[in-house]
């Protein structure tokens, strides 16, 4: 494997991670504040389909990110009625936005567009451009730092730069803020923070909000950056993947980075198996390497690369008592 | 005393949950500077009172007065606003969360935690020298013994200026020392002029450190008296409104041969901590073994294995049969064919399944029972008519057998649990915390039926928490500390002073011990009593 093909590889991971990183970190402030969430996937899927649906009838990316970030936080706020006012089960909650958007995406897209369940392809003013950072053209004949500054780093979308920010500002927010130290606590021990005069039911709508947002990004970024339209089931999944890679991190930011990472690297891999074959010397099937995050997540959770805990309070409503 | 107006002043509180009048016409005035206790059985609506005015609910009718001034507390915001600092019985902190993170948590000063927390961090060193409340800031609540957890309670309500502090059940969970620890800390704060509510239902600890106690009784306020006018049989008649025994009225035991018999028991659990440390003891038919010692230091462990649901090594005979600790051969039901009957110390989640209703919830272990099935299916009849005499002579109350098991008050749920193995005829009974959360009357049934136990010649290891329950039940008494037995003492030639110095670890009982051996014991085990609590 030649230093080109490896820049092309670690390229397409950063492509592919930005999708997971931006659920996954949505996934950690839900989950940081004790509501689980399941339906990062649907409000991907939502999110994606509104987008796209918005930028092909508006031209404009900007209003379909828009409408994307809108539709996942309609849907946050069903899970945030159903968990955090009315008490329901959370888990519930999350699979039935699943099937939500599953089904209502087709259906809208169906009704909308009547191309088969998809929105028109995006082109122009419609789709997030990659950006060239400066001097990428300048440099891009420098040996070794020219293609990995040309290739790796300039060249993608706005989106991207903005999830890989995110994971600072979480960090910066979950650590060093007021209102971390109590999203934090409302996860650990919701009575500690409703003793303290601190509503808990308002930190948890704030953390499931953010968590709508996050993903509204994702699901646009699918659909309007890393493709150009929606297809039916784009999403694939990668909600699920990225409570993987939550877990893999141990709800820490910095760590969701790399456990992004690396899923989306295993992502990039299993559409070069050439890549492998040259590397390794043996063909392994891209289903494996499909699977692999999962595997991963299993070895985690049976405890075997040190112990993943989770917030305390995770996936129970709070009641008061005395 | 006309002067001045009372710190707190309720008048006519009234609350009521469905059906139940939790509070009926409630007043009470509270002078500044003063500790005024609260005792009552449980269920008298001591919590529900105090949680009216710490904000949790909303009373039905009644007015709170603050210095003088009406005011309401919707929420524990207006009440921390009110100058009021509640410590509860089960701390409200964050276990993973540093003490300083813990004290500014709702109190911050801004939106950035970095000003907030060294501003907390000068301030708790001025907390510590005005009352003498020495924690480190910068351990985890998890990593600290439950003594200090509750300090750090006392200085989150005094951090957000808490003139009144109200404290639920302080000592529930604290060593002898510990408490006298407490009790210093909080004769410190009334000399600062704080106004400090102590709701307890310990007799001595009324008479030890309050100025002022009032009565409750069924939601009721029965009286309210200065406490050096009072005593504690007059309390405890008041409280239940009928004379109780506070001792047990038993004969000598006459032990006959040993039933149980433990020799070098070791138990590791499953972060590889031991916690048993080789446990030798006997119990002999006929007598009660109760082992005292402070929650957390291998009492629960013992039961458990005992009970046939933890592994263990060394020998434990039944009848001069060995049991099988390795748990390949053994759980709760050989344990139960052997002849063990075992009273858990949780009862609500070890004993009972708490949604259940009482018939299903009294054949438990037992649902193999011949008698309970007919061919394969269980015999409900049978087992319902079962159920129903148990609870006539157990005094169930109310005497319902399809009522859920959540629905009866602790001390009929300790009666479920207890009458259905007693009524196996066991050869030894475990029993762990018999009346932890039991009222004053079911206290006493229940130790007249382990007493009664103990005549027919059954032999029983008792364990608690509670020191005046073993000295009153038991012949002989063991103190476990860190996982050994420290020592063994009769019954009738010992007291609680020598217990309480057993339990902290200290075997020389002679001599006079200071406070800080005694604590510095303790820190050394306190993270696992934290844990077990």
């Amino acid at each position: 494997m030649d230093y080109i093909t490896l820049i092309q590889l670690l390229d397409s991971t950063v492509r592919l991670a930005t999708p997971l990183l931006l659920a996954c970190l949505a996934g950690l402030f839900s989950e940081r504040a004790g509501v689980f969430d399941i339906g990062l996937e649907g409000k991907m899927l939502a999110a994606a389909f509104f987008s796209a649906a918005l930028a092909s009838i508006t031209g404009s990316v900007w209003l379909g990110l828009a409408a994307g970030i809108g539709a996942s936080m309609v849907l946050s706020a069903v899970h945030g009625l159903a968990s955090i006012t009315f008490r329901g089960n959370q888990l519930i909650s999350g699979v039935a936005i699943n099937f939500l958007a599953a089904g209502m995406t087709v259906l809208i897209a169906q009704d909308w567009f009547a191309q088969g369940g998809r929105t028109p392809s995006l082109f122009g003013g419609a789709r997030f451009e990659p950006i060239t950072l400066p001097f990428a053209k300048t440099v891009e004949d420098v040996p070794f730092l020219g293609p990995l500054y040309e290739e790796l780093i300039s060249g993608h979308s706005i989106l991207v730069y903005a999830a890989f920010l995110a994971v600072p500002l979480t960090w910066w927010i979950l650590f060093r803020t007021r209102f971390g130290l109590r999203l934090r606590a409302v996860g650990e021990n919701p009575a500690a923070v409703d003793t303290a005069g601190v509503s808990v039911v308002g930190l948890r709508y704030a953390a499931v909000g953010i968590a709508g947002l996050l993903c509204g990004v994702a699901g646009a970024y699918l659909s309007t950056a890393l493709q150009a339209g929606f297809v039916k089931d784009m999403s694939a999944g990668r909600g699920f993947i990225a409570l993987a890679a939550l877990i893999f991190a141990k709800w820490r930011p910095w760590y969701a980075l790399w456990a992004t990472l690396l899923f989306g690297l295993f992502g990039a891999l299993e559409t070069r198996p050439d890549v492998i074959q040259s590397v390794i010397g043996i063909k392994v099937q891209g289903q494996l390497l499909g699977a692999l995050p999962y595997l991963m997540t299993v070895v985690i959770l049976a405890g075997f690369v040190g112990k993943a805990i989770p917030p305390r309070a995770g996936g129970e409503p709070y009641v008061k008592e005395r | 005393m006309t002067d001045t107006a009372p710190a707190i002043e309720l008048k006519g509180i009234s609350k009521a949950f469905g059906p139940v009048q939790a509070n009926k016409d409630i007043s009470i005035r509270v002078m500044p500077g003063t500790i005024h206790g609260i005792i009552g059985e449980n269920g008298a609506g001591k919590s529900t009172l105090m949680s009216i005015l710490y904000g949790f609910y909303k009373a039905d009718a009644g007015e709170i007065f603050i210095s003088g001034k009406k005011t309401d507390i919707p929420d524990s915001q207006a009440a921390i606003a009110a100058g009021i600092g509640m410590v509860f019985q089960h701390f409200k902190l964050v276990e993973n969360f540093t003490v300083l993170e813990n004290i500014i948590l709702g109190a911050e000063d801004g939106r950035l935690l970095k000003p907030s927390l060294s501003k907390a961090r000068k301030t708790l060193v001025s907390l510590a020298e005005d009352y003498g409340l020495n924690v480190d800031p910068d351990a985890l609540i998890q990593d600290i013994g439950v003594g200090m957890q509750q300090r750090v309670e006392i200085l989150k309500a005094l951090y957000r200026q808490a003139d009144i502090l109200i404290l639920d059940e302080p000592t529930g969970v604290l060593t002898p020392a510990e408490a006298d620890q407490l009790f210093r800390i909080l004769g410190r704060l009334r000399s600062e002029g704080k106004t400090i509510i102590l709701i307890t239902h310990k007799l001595r600890e009324i008479m030890e450190i309050t100025d002022t106690v009032s009565v409750m009784r069924r939601g009721q306020m029965t009286a309210t008296v200065k406490t050096a006018e009072t005593s504690p049989p007059e309390l405890a008649e008041l409280m239940v409104g009928r004379k109780v025994l506070l001792r047990v009225n038993k004969k000598p035991a006459t032990p006959g041969e040993v039933i149980l018999d433990v020799k070098g028991l070791r138990v590791v659990d499953s972060k590889g901590v031991e916690r048993l440390r080789g446990i030798d003891l006997q119990v002999r038919a006929g007598e009660v073994l109760g082992l005292a010692g402070v929650a957390g230091n291998g009492q629960s462990e013992l039961l458990e294995v005992l009970g046939g649901y933890a592994d263990g090594t060394g020998s434990v005979t039944l009848n001069g049969t060995p049991l099988d600790l390795s748990g390949k051969k053994s759980d709760g039901q050989s344990r139960r064919a052997r002849g063990v009957a075992h009273v858990p110390e949780d009862r609500q989640r070890e004993g009972l399944i708490m949604d259940f209703q009482a018939w299903e919830n009294n054949v438990f272990g037992y649902h193999h029972d011949d008698r309970f099935n007919s061919g394969m299916l269980m015999d409900h009849a049978a087992i319902r008519a079962d159920a129903e005499d148990k609870m006539a002579r157990f005094d169930v109350r109310p005497p319902d057998p399809t009522l859920a098991a959540k629905n009866f008050s602790g001390g009929n749920q300790q009666k479920i649990v207890l009458a259905r193995e007693i009524e196996r005829n066991p050869d030894l009974l475990l029993i762990g915390q018999p009346t932890r959360g039991v009222d004053i009357g079911a206290i006493e049934f229940i130790h007249e039926q382990i007493i009664a136990l103990r005549d027919q010649g059954k032999a029983i290891l008792l364990v608690s928490v509670e020191l005046e329950e073993i000295l009153a039940l038991s012949d002989r008494i063991a103190v476990m500390f860190d996982g050994q037995i420290m020592g063994e003492r009769a019954a009738d030639q010992t007291d609680e002073k020598e217990l309480g110095l057993l339990m902290a670890g200290i075997t020389d009982t002679e001599n006079e011990h200071s406070v800080a051996e005694v604590e510095a014991n303790l820190a050394r085990v306190g993270g696992d009593a934290s844990k077990e609590v």
